[in-house]
């Protein structure tokens, strides 16, 4: 949902391009802000690059070799895969919930999209130790060993699990959106349903389900917990295991690098369809709802469907966590360091949606209010961040501190810093969006009643704009709460937090030990998501 | 499609014209909504009809009941002589034979123009039959268009192209021009009934703009509550509405109290032919119907000029009558008349007398929602 909407601009066509500002100047505090944001925004992609120049030659000794096509193979076999297997998923729970009459619909569509809120490392753990050795159904069977769940099928399995809602979500969107008249124009003229749904609602659906893929594909390749608790040499893996080992710095960059441009690819993907999209939305018009498929016969095994891939994506991963759950509480909990714990990532977290705020309502102001040539270069800059990898931002950033401003080196402020500047785009979109909603003509008016500006920025802005700032920071929180590698990376030495607590027990096979962390971090992920997901819902 | 001709030419030695469209005791509920609850109406083979009602009175549903989108819980619908849905049968939406021009269009975005109107000629539509129908809808030469690089006119065009290619045997139109602007509207409401009788074939379009239906259809068809109130030429159903409510819906109508006997009914403005009426009537007359002069026939009534409108091409006289009584006459906008005016009023033109209605508050409230509906 957040993903979908970052990545879009908000300043319109200037008249004359040739000039570097608008109509208005920006007032020098905005703007030296702005550009702040902006140059911190791009400086984990900067310095990706001067590391691997800093040592060109060492660079593409570490590239130019037959690991890097086995790597993007891969890499890109397992993103595919995952793609494909997601919008098999995706479609039939999309129509099923949007368009048959499926008994439960609303509560099917709640259910399937929650997977998306466990994090894939969580996920992976939770496989791990339900199927893999000595895990919960070895303990439960009673036998040492079990078929390997480790490798490219693991990370298959767990991915395709925790990221099908990515192309669910648009893709019921995109179906409740469609105009029903279509449809039956359709059968009027004398088609069978089954030829309609060909000819007509799949390629109305094409470009939703085209973005939510990429967007798919995109997770799975900058994806570093799943694949590193599964075992998978992807990029990723990869690259922290050369991080780890010491001496292979230049190489992790350049693997970096590699993995970034197959990502900007992409990304350019993406972009395209979703331009697209924008270009063959039907006219507005009241509508009239779809009248729902009936399913007949084919409601019992419709519902078994949804309630297959609840079963497997939802109910047996939070089952077997309450299982390792209640086993690690009846043997007893070390408190003390559980809310540490989770005092450190709500600090990191909060700290981070903070930041991410202030810089995107600096971005936002100049793109929506002043855009000009140089401000649509800041906003499309603050969205750097996030098209790199949460590895490579670490990365970049562990460089930087290292060799120019070394007394940062493992401090909380780098950390907050990483995780600010990779998920600002998350808030710039939400507050981009309801800045739009205040045109200055609103402002005018309010000044024009014999207000101040003072008072109409009480009054008037800051109540409009409250609930997209809002929404931005709780994105940011959302995400930052979560992220693993760049807190590896970056963390101070000490200072572990929920997401690095679950991966260490984890890769030591503490599968109970693990349990607590992963649970509290899923308990402090809901009232932001409950708030995000009351806003979208009243938004719909 | 080759039983249906078969029965056209056993239909052939009947005098009566082919039966283009029957609706019998068509009933379709949505929960407690009763929203068509047995409606009537026959259509021959190649008319114009216009569906004209007020807003929620059940004639989208009912287009949607004869194009197959809703499944009927009771009645006959028959379409081109052929039973396409009754008691025991429901032809689906794809089997009908039937055209249909969306509200909103519905063009296919991903389609072009040609795409888009050969969709209903099958998987490989016949160019020549694509030319045809956007020749017939004067946009010759427009099969590669993207859609949505069409006006709101030319899409409208398109739509009806894309309804008529496949030869239907029945169009059906859903509010075809009501996301048109004025002016367009005006010069496309002609264009698509010359093009529907060019093409000659039977045509039923819903609409709840009271000139729309009765400027371009032959027949005009009133839905109130679900059922076919009054069906007919446009000249009977405006000037011989079969109830007070058909009246004040389809324009602005004085209601006069009178008495009748032997045929003649009198009231304020004179005496006039009653017909079968006899007892307390009601006398309804538009106000054109309404002359005024300095001087009129003897049988004229006195009145004061009270309120005047000026529209330029005419005038809305408001007129105080003996017994306190305020009525409009319509008339061209040149002599003008003035408040405080002494004239003397007399009906010319036709008027119809029906038996005095019980005045219920329900009646009165249903010509207030026409009204609503002709300012809308």
């Amino acid at each position: 949902m957040d993903a979908a909407t970052a990545g879009r601009t908000f300043g319109r066509r200037l008249p004359s391009a040739a000039r570097a500002f608008g109509m208005r100047r920006p007032p020098l505090v905005l703007l030296g802000l702005g550009l702040m944001v902006g140059l911190a925004a791009a400086l984990p992609a900067l310095y990706l690059v001067v590391a691997v120049l800093d040592d060109a030659r060492g660079a593409l000794d570490a590239v130019l070799t037959d690991r890097t096509v086995g790597l993007i193979t891969r890499s890109l076999g397992l993103a595919a895969a995952v793609t494909a297997a997601a919008i098999a998923i995706a479609v039939p729970l999309a129509w099923l919930t949007v368009r048959s009459d499926l008994p439960g619909r609303r509560i099917w569509a709640t259910l399937l999209t929650l997977p998306l809120v466990i994090p894939s490392y969580i996920g992976a753990y939770l496989f791990v130790s339900a199927l893999g050795p000595r895990g919960a159904l070895a303990d439960l069977l009673g036998v040492e060993q079990l078929p390997s769940i480790y490798g490219f099928s693991g990370a298959f399995l767990v991915l395709t699990l925790f990221t099908y809602p990515l192309v669910l979500i648009p893709l019921r969107g995109a179906l409740q959106r469609m105009d029903p008249s279509l449809e039956e124009a359709a059968r009027v003229m004398g088609r069978s349903p089954r030829d309609v749904f060909r000819s007509v609602v799949l390629p109305q659906l094409a470009p939703a389900i085209g973005a939510g893929g990429v967007l798919v594909a995109l997770y799975v390749l900058s994806d570093f917990g799943a694949v590193s608790i599964m075992r998978f040499n992807s990029f990723t893996h990869d690259i922290y295991i050369a991080y780890e080992s010491g001496f292979g710095r230049t190489e992790a960059a350049a693997l970096g690098m590699v993995l970034v441009l197959v990502m900007l690819v992409l990304f350019a993907a993406y972009a395209r369809v979703r331009a697209a999209r924008a270009l063959h939305r039907v006219t507005p018009g009241a509508q009239r709802p779809a009248q729902p498929v009936a399913l007949a016969r084919w409601r019992w095994p419709a519902l078994a469907f949804c309630a297959g891939v609840a079963a497997i994506a939802l109910v047996l991963p939070v089952g077997v966590l309450l299982y390792w759950a209640t086993k690690q509480i009846s043997s007893g909990l070390e408190l003390g360091a559980l809310a540490a714990n989770s005092w450190h990532s709500l600090l990191a977290a909060a700290a981070a949606a903070l930041a991410a705020s202030l810089g995107a309502i600096a971005v936002a102001l100049l793109s929506v209010r002043y855009p000009s040539l140089v401000t649509r270069i800041v906003e499309r800059v603050g969205y750097a961040g996030y098209a790199l990898p949460g590895i490579v931002v670490a990365l970049a950033l562990v460089f930087f501190t290292t060799r120019v401003a070394l007394p940062l080196y493992q401090t909380l402020a780098v950390l907050v810093f990483a995780l600010a500047i990779h998920y600002l785009p998350l808030a710039v979109s939400p507050i981009g969006a309801s800045l739009l909603q205040v045109p200055p003509r609103l402002e005018e008016a309010a000044r024009g009643l014999g207000r101040s500006p003072i008072a109409v920025l009480r009054t008037i802005t800051t109540p409009l704009v409250a609930s997209g700032v809002l929404g931005g920071a709780a994105l940011v929180f959302l995400h930052a709460l979560k992220e693993l590698p760049a807190t590896l990376l970056l963390a101070p030495i000490g200072f572990d937090t929920l997401a690095t607590d679950v991966w260490q027990q984890t890769s030591f096979g503490f599968y109970e030990a693990s349990a607590i962390p992963a649970l509290l971090l899923l308990l402090i992920a809901a009232p932001p998501l409950y708030l995000l997901s009351a806003k979208a819902s009243v938004a719909s | 499609m080759q039983a249906t001709s078969g029965n056209g030419n056993g239909n052939g030695a009947d005098p009566a014209p082919r039966v283009g469209l029957r609706l019998r005791g068509l009933r379709k509920s949505f929960g407690p909504v009763r929203a068509v609850d047995g409606a009537d109406l026959e259509l021959h083979a190649g008319g114009t009809c216009a569906l004209l009602g007020p807003s929620g009175c059940g004639k989208t549903t009912t287009l949607r009941l004869i194009a197959g989108l809703e499944r009927p819980d009771a009645g006959e619908i028959v379409v081109g002589g052929r039973v396409v849905s009754s008691a025991d049968r429901f032809v689906p939406a794809e089997q009908r034979r039937i055209g249909m021009v969306f509200q909103d269009y519905a063009l296919f975005p991903h389609l072009d123009v040609a795409g888009n109107v050969g969709y209903g000629l099958g998987r490989k539509p016949d160019p020549g039959r694509i030319r045809e129908a956007l020749e017939l809808v004067g946009l010759a030469g427009s099969q590669k268009r993207p859609v949505h690089e069409l006006s709101g006119g030319q899409q409208q065009r398109v739509a009806l192209a894309r309804a008529l290619a496949p030869s239907p045997d029945l169009v059906l139109l859903d509010e075809p021009f009501s996301n048109l602007d004025a002016s367009l509207r005006d010069r496309l409401r002609q264009e698509v009934s010359q093009i529907l009788r060019t093409a000659g074939v039977t045509a039923l379009f819903v609409t709840h703009d009271q000139e729309e239906a009765m400027s371009i259809a032959e027949t005009v068809a009133v839905m109130r509550d679900g059922r076919v109130e009054q069906a007919g030429t446009p000249e009977e159903v405006y000037l011989r509405p079969a109830s007070r409510w058909m009246a004040a819906f389809l324009g602005d109508i004085e209601v006069l109290p009178g008495d009748a006997q032997d045929g003649r009914a009198s009231c304020e403005l004179g005496t006039l032919p009653a017909g079968d009426v006899s007892g307390a009537c009601e006398v309804l007359v538009r106000p054109e119907s309404v002359a005024i002069g300095v001087s009129g026939p003897a049988s004229a009534a006195r009145a004061e000029v009270v309120t005047r409108r000026f529209f330029g091409h005419d005038q809305l006289v408001g007129l105080r009558l003996r017994s306190g009584r305020v009525i409009s006459s319509r008339r061209l906008g040149y002599p003008a008349w003035h408040p405080g005016d002494h004239v003397q009023a007399w009906i010319e033109g036709p008027v119809e007398v029906l038996p005095r209605e019980n005045a219920s508050s329900s009646d009165e409230q249903h010509v207030a929602v026409g009204h609503d509906d002709d300012v809308a």
